[in-house]
């Protein structure tokens, strides 16, 4: 057991830091004052400014990582993404965009994809110039995802989908996304699914904004009408969709970079703690000094699994067990947050009085989905007692 | 960077765990709860066989040269056996004391009779108020000519009556730093003047009051720097609060595992009482707790086997974070267990209760965090 770095991994480091001091100076004054107004996160600005630091941190070559060389990523290992998302984090600095395609689409294609799908859709991925999303969930497919009812017919080389996904996070700027239908009615549920790559602009595909709690719309429902796919969009085989779908989840639920970072926002915290005088308050010590401990265990714990990744064994009860924990926490700390603020919290942004601009009751709001994306909290319960712990389904 | 146990790790895990399993049974453990000494001799003899006693000691003194971080890997086993006995005080707390501050013929000395398994020793440094603060060390030990004279009395001493030395935490001068002025001293138990009473506790592990009156201590024997023993003190507590979160997480881990056995194999309502979401989501958590532990845990090791500056705060990071979640696993494993986990016959109430006083031990959760607190400047 060894928690120090390799002479490499530190050199690699700094080179990180290199960049960061030369690069961070070109990020906008908003980025880093607290006070300062920001664009809304539903935002075309937003979503392009998000782009344009992408694009810096892709011709770096930091961006895709842990993508093998040969897809145009570094072939870093995993303790050299932690070192990466470690720097970032310290610099706190905006990370890549078009998190979905890189973390959970694009693994999914190098995984189960043709050699076609992997030329063909890799290297945009990368740099941004595609940006995906992901269709799985339906009205009547959320948890129980084999459920989907989006109907896809065979018609010569192309495939007619028909039906509805919903909660479709960044499809009002998708290019592209993965999508599960339905193609063998006859089927048990879990085999009559296929996954395919749909273009996000073919004729008949119809992405209608929902608004969320904060009042952004970052999700949309995406509709299919005589939606033409051709065969050659298919991943894996007909019926092996719920398959390949349950590989993207796990992409999904083991990123490293979201088990890294926590302690800066405590340290915000503590900042706007002062600021507001609360500081020497017991009970906001303890709290405070709890969500700083519970930070570390997600950190530590994610390495653990980690580790027994790098070590080739599969990762443990821990990385399901960081996913739901960390989620938790993300809810946990910005109500404690709110509750600092005391009768400012009830402030939003562009409001008078407002602490910091809003965006402590932005991040409050928004964390309220973050037990139910990518999982509920209750179902990753489920997957940890059911596979990690061996317990019986009932 | 690398989390997962070496191989000579696993090998000494392994191997604790079947000489555990063999050697200290429950019904040991039970029965050392009620014995006047509180620990076999026999067991003590044969673990120093196999190294453990000395496991973290260099090996000029008798010792195996290993890590901080391995002699945890052995901690996590006994705190998952329950080894009764003055293992913790003997090896941790004053061991590791006289490792840091001891002169070369002390270290000798002392370092070596303990690895061989002939020598018990115990920490006396807590008195009435209880806490592990600077301020909280006033039994005096007064300068004489080549002798100091120590009056007062240490509570919650653990292991005293068996021990046959101690180190003793004196304040050998007054003032308002409270961190300047204490020395420690190593005192031979049989010394005219000490009475040791014994203190009857929760769970049986053997917690004493050590009486010192007029006891005259020979110069030579002071361990470290006079009026300048609170930096060592400072360090062993850290080691000591690591090492106390090792032996609780061996002991969560074992209420976890326990737990999820019985809830494979109990039925009601015709299914395994396992495969109720109700008892599955809290095996989760508890299970995500215990994650957790061993995370802190070894991180913390690492820090101290590294001698790494922020060992400080990966200790009460640990120590709060072990308090709480060793408690908790066996407050849910009492509880899964249902009326069986009530049972005296049932081991469990053996673990709910040494949770209760390994929370204590060192600082309980609120305490840690309040230090986490003060090191982030808040
Ligand atoms: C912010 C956000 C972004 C999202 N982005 C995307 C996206 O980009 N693409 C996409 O495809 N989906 C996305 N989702 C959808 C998300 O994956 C689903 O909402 C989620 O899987 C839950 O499904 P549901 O909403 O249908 O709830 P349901 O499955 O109906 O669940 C309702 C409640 O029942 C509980 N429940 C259900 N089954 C069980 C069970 N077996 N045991 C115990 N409790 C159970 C759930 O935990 C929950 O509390 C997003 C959701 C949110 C909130």
């Amino acid at each position: 057991m060894d928690f120090s770095y390799s002479e490499k991994e530190e050199a690699f480091r700094q080179e990180i830091r290199d960049w960061l001091a030369k690069h961070t100076k070109e990020l906008p004054k908003w980025w880093f004052d607290r006070k300062l107004k920001r664009p809304d996160s539903d935002s075309r600005e937003y979503h392009d400014f998000g782009i344009w630091w992408h694009k810096k941190l892709y011709d770096a070559g930091f961006v895709g990582l842990n993508w093998p060389k040969e897809y145009g990523g570094r072939g870093a290992t995993l303790i050299e993404q932690v070192v990466f998302s470690e720097e970032m984090a310290r610099a706190q600095v905006p990370g890549i965009t078009n998190t979905i395609g890189i973390g959970w689409c694009g693994p999914t294609i190098m995984a189960f994809g043709t050699e076609e799908q992997k030329k063909r859709f890799l290297q945009p991925i990368l740099k941004a110039d595609e940006i995906w999303c992901q269709g799985f969930s339906e009205p009547e497919a959320g948890s129980d995802l084999a459920n989907c009812q989006t109907k896809g017919v065979q018609d010569g080389d192309y495939w007619i989908v028909n039906g509805q996904k919903v909660w479709t996070s960044g499809g009002h700027y998708s290019d592209w996304s993965i999508l599960l239908v339905r193609t063998e009615p006859e089927a048990p549920k879990h085999r009559g699914l296929t996954f395919f790559l749909l273009d996000m602009h073919a004729p008949g595909v119809t992405v209608r904004p929902l608004r969320q709690m904060t009042g952004a719309a970052e999700f949309n429902e995406t509709f299919m009408d005589n939606v033409r796919i051709h065969k050659s969009m298919m991943v894996s085989e007909r019926g092996r969709g719920f398959y390949v779908a349950m590989g993207t989840l796990e992409f999904e639920r083991s990123g490293i970079g979201a088990a890294i970072g926590r302690e800066n926002t405590v340290q915000d915290m503590i900042e706007m703690a002062k600021e507001m005088g609360k500081s020497k308050d017991p009970l906001v010590r303890q709290r405070m000094a709890q969500l700083y401990i519970e930070g570390n265990v997600v950190k530590y714990t994610g390495l653990r699994a980690l580790s027994r990744q790098l070590h080739g064994m599969t990762p443990g009860p821990e990385s399901g067990v960081m996913s739901a924990f960390g989620m938790e926490w993300n809810q946990r700390a910005y109500d404690f947050a709110m509750q600092i603020q005391g009768p400012y919290a009830r402030l939003m942004r562009d409001s008078k009085y407002a602490i910091d601009d809003g965006r402590w009751q932005h991040s409050f709001l928004r964390s309220r989905g973050n037990t139910i994306e990518t999982g509920t909290s209750e179902i990753k319960r489920n997957v940890i007692a059911q596979r990690g712990l061996g317990l019986p389904r009932e | 960077m690398n989390f997962e146990l070496g191989e000579e790790q696993v090998m000494l895990k392994t191997s604790a765990r079947e000489f555990l399993d063999k050697e200290c049974q429950k019904k040991h453990v039970r029965a050392m709860m009620d014995d006047e000494k509180g620990y076999s001799p026999e067991l003590w003899k044969k673990m120093a066989g196999l190294g453990w006693q000395g496991l973290a000691f260099p090996e000029q003194y008798g010792g195996v040269g290993s890590s901080f971080l391995d002699l945890v890997v052995l901690l996590e086993e006994m705190g998952r056996a329950l080894v009764p006995g003055p293992f913790l005080a003997t090896i941790v707390h004053t061991g590791r004391a006289i490792l840091l501050a001891g002169s070369e013929q002390q270290k000798k000395e002392y370092l070596t009779r303990i690895a061989n398994g002939d020598l018990v020793m115990t920490l006396a440094l807590t008195e009435e108020t209880g806490g592990i603060e600077a301020a909280d060390i006033n039994m005096k030990a007064k300068a004489a000519d080549n002798h100091f004279i120590i009056s007062g009395k240490k509570l919650f001493v653990p292991d005293a009556h068996i021990a046959d030395s101690y180190v003793v935490v004196a304040r050998t001068k007054g003032g308002v730093r409270k961190e300047n002025g204490i020395t420690l001293f190593l005192v031979d138990a049989k010394t005219k003047g000490i009475k040791v009473e014994m203190l009857k506790t929760m769970t049986g592990e053997k917690l004493c009051t050590v009486v010192f009156d007029n006891v005259s201590v020979p110069s030579a024997n002071v361990l470290g720097t006079v009026d300048k023993g609170w930096p060592v003190v400072k360090q062993v507590l850290e080691e000591a609060i690591i090492a106390e979160c090792a032996w609780m997480t061996g002991g969560a881990r074992w209420v976890l595992e326990t737990t999820i056995d019985y809830a494979k194999s109990r039925i009601q309502f015709g299914h395994p009482i396992g495969s109720f979401q109700a008892i599955q989501h809290k095996l989760a958590n508890v299970a995500v707790e215990v994650e957790g532990c061993t995370s802190l845990t070894y991180y913390a090791a690492w820090t101290v086997t590294e001698n790494d500056p922020n060992r400080t705060v990966a200790a009460s990071m640990a120590k709060a974070w072990v308090s709480d979640s060793y408690k908790h696993a066996t407050f849910e494993g009492v509880q899964i267990h249902g009326g069986i986990g009530f049972t005296w016959d049932h081991d469990m109430h053996l673990y709910f209760k040494r949770a209760k006083h390994g929370e204590i031990a060192f600082g309980d959760g609120d305490y840690h965090r309040e230090k986490v607190a003060q090191l982030l400047k808040m």
